[in-house]
């Protein structure tokens, strides 16, 4: 299986890559960890004229974690995400996103940036980063702004990014200490996208909740952050009564195709089941 | 069609070459090189028989073009062995512990278990299995992989003499 044929360009700086970009317009294509743009090259589903390869620029690497908010450069590696013991302690949900994704080749090469980028409902992070209410830096010729991940995304491989734009970074507010967190994923086997995945992050004020955000992956065209989910538990004691009612509107949200990964209401339910076990292993690792 | 230029050190030497932009790496080692320790196997990164070691990480080198190793330093199979020829630990473990039967996957294996071992010098058997999770081996049903590792550890570790 060998990509069609394509000019390479190493752009050394953010602004490099963004001329490149407006120059080549629908013929250019970034390459970041290149782990699904890669694969698509060679099955030729994908067949840009340009590469523009983001690896050596400096500026897109690194995890600073300021005060109230974790900023983390697109290029970061899932590997680079697991091997933080600074985002661990901080924002442990990633590390156990991340280990859900792929196997350890495909993390050393596979980034966030490109994880959230790219629109594919299968990726992980963008329900995690829905849950986490991130936001993402996106850079252009006119200059930077940030979309929020819960409005980022349109439809599949459809995203709020425009084609001339880099996404550079995503910033995380600092979840409150000793929230409780938990990224649910069922999947066949090691390495596969999920049959349904459910993101949550909780906090409890004595024993009532008092703030909760749950997503989905893989179960629509888009990651689903349904307000109605983590409503359903705010103010709560998150018994089992509120537990069904969030099941439910997870299971009402889910909009999942048939595939090879089951039928749809199959998928719908384990969705339903996903988002129970994360909002209950959230609450037990809740710190007061 | 353009070439462009790329230099990478592969197993201790320099090595440069004009390539095509989308030859992929695992290419470029086994017909530009002639390094034919790692294989191409299901050419959809998912098997890992083309492992190799770069910049201190384990890749699939049919997922990364040649010219994305521009500068990179790396690892195959046939740069594995100690400087005086004898095998090295991981590879005396998968000779004494039959950790393979066909060894199509065994350099990938191989390669892959090395940098997990560096990470981590002493990893249970469940680290293990998951840190080899990007590895597939059709013959073995990975017990035999699994205590290959584990010899390995154990000798780094100077936990055990020569297998029995």
């Amino acid at each position: 299986m060998i990509p069609g044929t394509f000019e390479y360009h190493r752009p050394g700086s953010l602004d490099e890559a963004v001329t490149l970009l407006t120059k080549f317009g629908d013929e250019g294509r970034m390459i970041a960890g290149g782990h699904s743009l890669v694969p698509m090259m060679k099955l030729r589903l994908a067949v840009p004229e340009h590469l523009i390869d983001l690896g050596h620029v400096e500026s897109l690497q690194g995890i600073e974690i300021t005060g109230q908010s974790i900023e983390i450069g697109a290029m970061t590696t899932q590997h680079d995400l697991i091997a933080s013991d600074s985002l661990v302690e901080t924002c442990p949900l990633l590390r156990e996103a991340a280990l859900t994704i792929a196997d350890p080749q495909v993390r050393y090469r596979g980034t966030i940036g490109g994880n959230v980028a790219n629109g594919d409902p299968g990726n992980d992070m963008p329900a995690v980063m829905q849950s986490l209410g991130a936001s993402y830096v996106l850079h252009g010729p006119s200059g930077t702004r940030q979309v929020a991940a819960r409005a980022f995304y349109e439809a599949a491989y459809f995203t709020a990014r425009e084609d001339d734009e880099i996404l550079t970074a995503i910033n995380i507010p600092v979840p409150a200490p000793g929230h409780g967190f938990a990224y649910e994923k069922l999947k066949r086997k090691v390495g596969d996208y999920a049959i349904a995945a459910a993101a949550v992050v909780l906090t409890m004020d004595g024993g009532t909740c008092d703030s909760a955000a749950i997503a989905l992956t893989n179960v629509g065209d888009t990651p689903i952050h349904a307000e109605a989910m983590g409503e359903s538990l705010v103010g709560t004691a998150v018994d089992d009564g509120a537990i069904a009612k969030a099941v439910a509107a997870a299971k009402a949200a889910a909009s999942p195709a048939a595939d090879l990964r089951g039928p749809r209401d199959y998928r719908a339910h384990a969705a339903g089941v996903m988002a129970g076990r994360a909002i209950k292993r959230a609450l037990a690792r809740v710190k007061t | 069609m353009n070439k462009t230029a790329v230099k990478m050190t592969v197993n201790g030497q320099a090595v440069e070459g004009q390539v095509e932009p989308r030859l992929l790496l695992i290419h470029f080692l086994r017909e530009n090189l002639g390094l034919t320790g790692p294989h191409v196997g299901c050419e959809t990164s998912h098997c890992g028989a083309c492992t190799v070691d770069l910049d201190g990480t384990s890749i699939k080198s049919c997922t990364v073009f040649a010219v994305q190793a521009e500068g990179a330093s790396i690892t195959t199979i046939e740069g594995m062995a100690n400087a005086d020829g004898t095998l090295s630990a991981l590879q005396e473990g998968f000779m004494q512990e039959h950790g393979l039967q066909c060894g199509f996957c065994t350099p990938g294996m191989i390669m892959r278990a090395h940098r997990l071992l560096q990470e981590n010098r002493d990893p249970s058997d469940d680290e293990i299995r998951m840190g080899l999770s990007g590895n597939l081996c059709r013959c073995t049903g990975y017990q035999n992989i699994v205590k290959a590792v584990r010899y390995a550890a154990d000798k780094l570790n100077g936990r055990q003499e020569a297998a029995e």
